[in-house]
């Protein structure tokens, strides 16, 4: 199991676990915060998964893949910690991951 | 009796959002979902993509855990089938005769495969994609099948074509009209999903009508043309369309056509019955305004969303933008927009570079675009639908114009 630090839209931070393996999204809404819609069920499709990854995971947490950067690239709230819930994997390298919900486009 | 707020009928995708938008909205009364299969809600568009594929397993389709239905007291009844429904008295009954006395009742009962409509249609190694059982029953079964002949060219399936060609088996594509997906899309994208299933090993026949099938056993063995051709089979997937589940509610008394007529705010024409997903059909402004039903997933859930509004006491029509996607071998398609009455297509790009898109126009109105592993017109075409706008039709097919600098 791995930490994972999530700030909800409203701005509550919540501390969740995640099994190795699983997807920050899949993590966030076994713990049911419903803020990501994530319509393509994790196909990276959608860009409904919209999360910023906390500056000091940045690089842990890696960059968008390219299907992932075009989808973000027309968000209004794309900022270069954007990334899709649903392409971060957690591993045990990520155990205490921090990610903030993006606003809703 | 149960005596319950809400009465959810169908634990898809479209009765679940429901369930969760309206805790997710703070809404505290009882709230019922009855489901006919023995699972808790889950996704159903990997049916035909990884979870036929083996990559995913039932845990990782569930849409959410079963301790989250518990925490958010959202009583789950699986395996339970709805019957009939009194209107008036706001009454449902089910198959064993559990009623429910409801506040709202919430049709979200999707449909099913239809079955095919031909002598033979009934032998066992015929299948169908639509439900989890289904799915597993088929996948038992290509195990030992080496020859596969796919019914119907739609989306499912030539996803489970391509599914299936990578496991190594022969599969045959029959469809009856001149070009795979000739229903939902445009030539160049018929074409080009021809030539890569082809080039895949499928082979696809087009234009061919199925008069039967012929079995040894009780077990089908082979697909006959009206041409006389005789297609040897061990397994046959029908992928034919979906039969909307109106029956209950229409005898209930509810307006239907093509499917449980609607309002924008998803409203049947009974008191306290709301319908969305696969079995609503309502006036869509992106289609001029014909009805019809949309079958997908952010339909579902969007119109969802809209009866939750309405429960909540701030309504909100759902008027977003259709969208679509399909995944096929490494090709991506998303559509946005309904196709609709369209009387001219743009091709953006190369389909040779496997990387293009086709814009669909009527009256020079941006109405839709198909994008094949191409992202970034998917998404701005669904502004440019959105917007309904005319944009010259030179830029539109020009790689080096970005579609979102069209968006004026
Ligand atoms: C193989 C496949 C691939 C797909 N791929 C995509 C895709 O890539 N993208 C996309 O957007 N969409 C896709 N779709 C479509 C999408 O899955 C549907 O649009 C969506 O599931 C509709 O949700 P729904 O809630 O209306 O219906 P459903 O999800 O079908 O749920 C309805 C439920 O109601 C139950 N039910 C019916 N009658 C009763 C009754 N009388 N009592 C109790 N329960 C009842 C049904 O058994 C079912 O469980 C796909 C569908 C299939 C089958
Ligand atoms: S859920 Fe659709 S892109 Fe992440």
């Amino acid at each position: 199991m791995s930490k994972l630090i999530v700030v909800t839209r409203d701005g509550e931070e919540k501390i969740l676990s995640g099994s190795v393996g699983s997807s920050v999204l899949e993590v966030i809404h076994d713990a049911g915060i419903e803020d990501l819609m994530a319509l393509c069920g994790g196909c990276c499709s959608c860009a409904t998964c919209h999360v910023y990854v906390d500056d000091e995971w940045i690089s842990a947490a890696g960059a968008a893949n390219e299907d992932e950067a075009d989808l973000l690239e027309d968000s209004e709230h794309r900022k270069t910690a954007s990334r899709l819930a649903c392409q971060i994997k957690i591993t045990d390298k990520l155990d205490g991951l921090r990610v903030i919900v993006a606003p809703e486009d | 009796m149960i005596t319950t707020d809400i009465l959810i009928v169908g634990g898809g995708q479209g009765g679940a959002q429901v369930a969760i938008s309206l805790r997710q909205g703070g809404y505290e009364g009882s709230i019922v979902m009855v489901g006919d299969e023995p699972d808790m809600p889950y996704d159903r568009p990997p049916l035909s993509k990884d979870y036929l594929a083996g990559d995913k397993t039932v845990d990782r389709l569930l849409l959410r855990k079963a301790e989250f239905w518990e925490k958010n007291k959202i009583d789950l009844c699986v395996g339970k089938r709805i019957a009939s429904i009194d209107a008036e008295a706001h009454v449902a009954i089910t198959d064993d005769e559990e009623k429910f006395q409801y506040g709202y009742l919430i049709w979200a009962a999707g449909g099913y495969a239809r079955p095919l409509p031909i002598p033979g249609g009934d032998l066992s190694g015929i299948h169908v994609i639509r439900t989890r059982e289904q799915v597993d029953l088929l996948r038992l079964e290509v195990e030992n099948a080496r020859e596969i002949v796919v019914i119907g060219g739609g989306y499912i399936g030539l996803e489970a074509a391509a599914v299936l060609t990578k496991q190594g088996k022969k599969v045959t594509i029959l469809e009856a009209e001149s070009r795979v997906l000739a229903r939902v899309a445009g030539a160049p994208i018929s074409e080009f999903y021809e030539s890569e299933h082809r080039a895949q090993g499928v082979t696809i026949h087009t234009g061919v009508a199925v008069t039967h099938l012929e079995g040894e056993n009780g077990r089908v063995k082979s697909v006959v043309l009206a041409n006389g051709d005789e297609i040897s089979a061990d397994l046959v997937i029908a992928g034919i369309g979906l039969i909307p589940n109106k029956d209950i509610i229409e005898a209930a008394g509810a307006k239907c056509s093509n499917g449980v007529e609607v309002d924008e705010l998803c409203r049947t024409s009974l008191p306290d019955i709301f319908s969305i997903g696969d079995c609503a059909c309502h006036a869509n402004k992106f289609a001029e305004g014909a009805f019809l039903r949309v079958e997908s997933v952010p339909n579902a859930v969007g119109q969802a969303k809209a009866v939750v509004s309405v429960i909540l006491g701030d309504p909100k029509p759902f008027v977003d933008v259709p969208w679509f996607w399909s995944n096929q071998y490494d090709l991506k398609l998303q559509t946005a927009g309904l196709n609709h009455g369209y009387d001219e297509t743009i091709l953006r790009g190369d389909p040779a570079t496997r990387s293009f898109s086709l814009i669909y126009l009527r009256k020079g109105q941006v109405v839709a675009v198909d994008a094949v592993n191409m992202i970034k017109d998917f998404m701005a075409g669904k502004k440019l639908v959105e917007k309904g706008l005319v944009v010259d039709k030179a830029s539109l097919a020009d790689t080096d114009i970005l579609l979102k600098s069209l968006l004026g």
